[in-house]
């Protein structure tokens, strides 16, 4: 995309360094001139909240890193230090704690908001899956942080993930054996787990990269989901405009993060978590963090160990193929008035599936995880790709700037 | 539109299902235990701080009757810390003289023992949670965090505004309210372990507490309501000893984000007033 106007340097230093690495005048293009559609609404500033969240988990757990040990005897111990002893430690584990919460619920808005307007299609089909890669890798690196604290949901949640590994035929024993480095989770797998849980984030890092890149390759999808044909007409530089607003949106959200570090820190976490991982005394019912719930409770809504995780991961997998199964023409769900209704019970679908996740696997609980389960991959299976063929869509304004003046 | 109807009738039915079935399930297992009542914490919502008298009778409590058999995995000088009980650092001092702590090796390459100091934690009453489990039957649970290891199910919908900054809300005392209440829910005069609101009302832990077993300095009740109000204070305490300093700082932070988003609010309105959007 080209922008709003060219990089011109005026000093000789910058010209120097231009004529060497040409890093300035991209940083130009990519975050100052960028053209930016000018009718993206607030859900549009998830993605800098993202990258927000992500720095600051990375800086935060850098520091908590220096003040834990990743020693099962010691491991709980270590951040009960951080939480008594270390200066502002409490502060440090509250933020990276809750951080992953806020990370997910922040994901979340993002994947539902790109879900609603179809910014998945055509063109942005890699920068969707680069997406998913990186929603597999944050609750890869959100599930092995929670093991780090090594308290009993530590323990008995790394007990029960790493177990589903274990319903692969043949050789599911094997790897599980592999992946604790002996007979049961123990001090090898929580040594491994901090090893891969500082690495991954680096990772997520080179893949948010890559999905920036593709943004800037393909241009932000819009509300209206159209894209920009006259840059002057239909976009804003992103510097001041974005930035500014995108600013505004970091700050509204660091509002509900510091409420939640300093007057609720311990809300989304499970009381259990503060009692040092026993190997010998399993806890009553053992349930993982609130932003892997929907999942679980698809996993449990099975009885079959194997279809169970065939399914959950299923249910992952299933939304790098958006793009392919959603046969509307039609990008915006603003236009489809189907489409709307579908999505909203899908989002209805998602939240029940982590309220039952949360809920003890017996009696009704079990029947309404099963309709939701179901409900789920109807929308990704039956209903997209029929949805495009039958719904009559709205009409879809030529360019943005229409869609701008239309409303006005 | 037809085919959606149904759809969105059939959601609504499963989430009556639920909604319906829920209870009766709950009420259908029978051993259930009533919820605690929510109690005044000095120390709840944004502006809590701890009532220092109330943690100091607390530590009496814990230091006269719990500590024969719990662990309490805390340094002691934290009792000298800004937002705790408030004693001094000679009375700390003093305190931790009272202990015997075992040390070592010396030069001689031999363990000794010598007074605690502040710095010390407090010694647990048994070597090793085998030991403990030995002579009273079961291990009893390190008191340290006990203040938010433990917690009651809020059930939907209470979980839902627990967290919210609404008046009543903001709850994060389920530890203490259950701790206080377990210390009152010896209900059964002939059983000493049969307790309302421990999971599954058999509790290890005989009646630790009767009216009268605890004086009191300071004039407040030798009941058993007391000390437990006082010990459940005492030990949320124990597990969150920075919370005071904690809530300070969150409100500096809030009004300092409240207004920076007021100003971003009007610098990115007065950017974006020229373009139709």
């Amino acid at each position: 995309m080209h922008g709003h106007s060219t990089f011109e340097p005026k000093n000789g230093f910058v010209k120097w360094l231009e004529a060497r690495l040409p890093i300035l005048s991209f940083s130009h293009e990519s975050f100052v001139a960028y053209p930016t559609p000018k009718n993206l609404n607030y859900w549009w500033t998830f993605g800098a909240i993202l990258s927000f969240m992500l720095v600051a988990q990375i800086i935060t757990g850098v520091v908590l890193a220096m003040h834990y040990t990743p020693e099962s005897t010691m491991a709980f111990d270590s951040v009960e230090k951080i939480m008594r002893d270390v200066n502002w430690g409490w502060m440090l584990r509250y933020a990276h704690s809750n951080g992953a919460s806020m990370f997910f619920f922040a994901v979340y808005i993002h994947m539902f908001r790109g879900i609603y307007y179809g910014s998945y299609k055509a063109p942005r089909e890699v920068l969707w899956i680069l997406g998913v890669i990186i929603f597999l890798l944050m609750m890869a690196t959100g599930f092995m942080g929670y093991v780090l604290p090594w308290g009993q949901m530590s323990f008995w949640g790394a007990t029960v993930i790493t177990n589903l590994f274990s319903a692969i035929p043949f050789v599911g024993d094997q790897i599980t054996v592999w992946l604790w480095g002996g007979y049961s989770v123990g001090n090898p797998t929580l040594n491994r787990f901090f090893s891969l849980h500082y690495l991954l984030p680096f990772v997520i890092a080179a893949v948010v990269g890559l999905h920036v890149w593709a943004l800037h390759v393909v241009g932000q999808n819009n509300p209206d989901g159209v894209d920009i044909k006259d840059v002057k007409k239909d976009s804003v530089p992103f510097t001041p405009h974005a930035t500014m607003k995108d600013s505004l949106g970091i700050a509204v959200f660091l509002l509900l993060y510091a409420w939640f570090i300093f007057f609720v820190p311990n809300y989304l976490g499970d009381a259990d978590n503060y009692i040092p991982a026993n190997p010998m005394k399993t806890p009553p019912h053992i349930v993982p963090e609130w932003y892997f719930l929907p999942f679980y409770a698809i996993l449990r809504s099975i009885p079959n160990k194997l279809a169970g995780v065939v399914a959950m991961f299923a249910a992952i997998a299933l939304l790098a193929f958006l793009p392919w199964l959603d046969t509307s023409k039609v990008r915006s769900g603003k236009y489809r008035p189907l489409f709307k209704i579908f999505f909203w019970i899908f989002a209805a679908t998602a939240i029940g599936l982590g309220y039952l996740g949360a809920m003890p696997p017996e009696g009704g609980y079990v029947l309404a995880a099963r309709l939701l389960s179901v409900s789920y991959f109807a929308f990704f299976l039956v209903i997209l790709p029929v949805l495009g063929l039958v719904e009559k869509t709205k009409p879809v304004p030529a360019t943005i700037a229409d869609a701008v003046l239309a409303k006005h | 539109m037809a085919f959606m109807k149904k759809f969105g009738l059939a959601a609504a039915a499963v989430i009556g299902l639920v909604a319906l079935s829920t209870p009766s399930l709950r009420a259908a297992e029978g051993a259930e235990e009533p919820q605690p009542t929510r109690q005044n914490w000095t120390f709840a919502g944004v502006f809590g701080t701890f009532d220092k008298a109330q943690l100091k009778r607390g530590f009496q409590v814990y230091k006269e009757v719990c500590s024969s058999c719990h662990a309490l995995h805390i340094p002691m000088r934290t009792l000298a810390q800004p937002g705790g009980p408030g004693f001094t650092e000679d009375e700390v001092k003093a305190l931790a003289a009272t202990y015997t702590v075992h040390d070592g090796p010396n030069m001689q390459g031999e363990m000794f023992d010598r007074p605690g100091r502040p710095a010390d934690y407090f010694p647990a009453p048994f070597a090793n949670p085998e030991a403990a489990a030995a002579a009273l039957g079961a291990a009893p649970p390190d008191m340290s965090l006990l203040g938010k290891s433990i917690k009651y199910e809020r059930g939907f919908p209470k979980f839902l505004w627990d967290p919210l900054p609404l008046p009543g809300a903001v709850y994060q005392e389920v530890g203490p309210d259950l701790i206080y209440a377990i210390l009152n829910g010896y209900t059964h005069d002939d059983d000493p372990n049969w307790n309302l609101y421990f999971p599954g009302h058999k509790i290890a832990m005989p009646k630790p507490l009767t009216d009268g077993q605890v004086q009191y300095k300071d004039g407040a009740p030798a009941t058993v309501q007391q000390y437990a109000k006082d010990v459940s204070a005492f030990l949320f305490w124990a597990s969150e000893p920075n919370m005071e300093y904690r809530k300070l700082i969150g409100r500096r932070v809030l009004v300092f984000l409240l207004v920076f988003a007021v100003l971003l609010y009007f610098t990115k309105k007065r950017i974006w007033a020229d373009v139709a959007h």
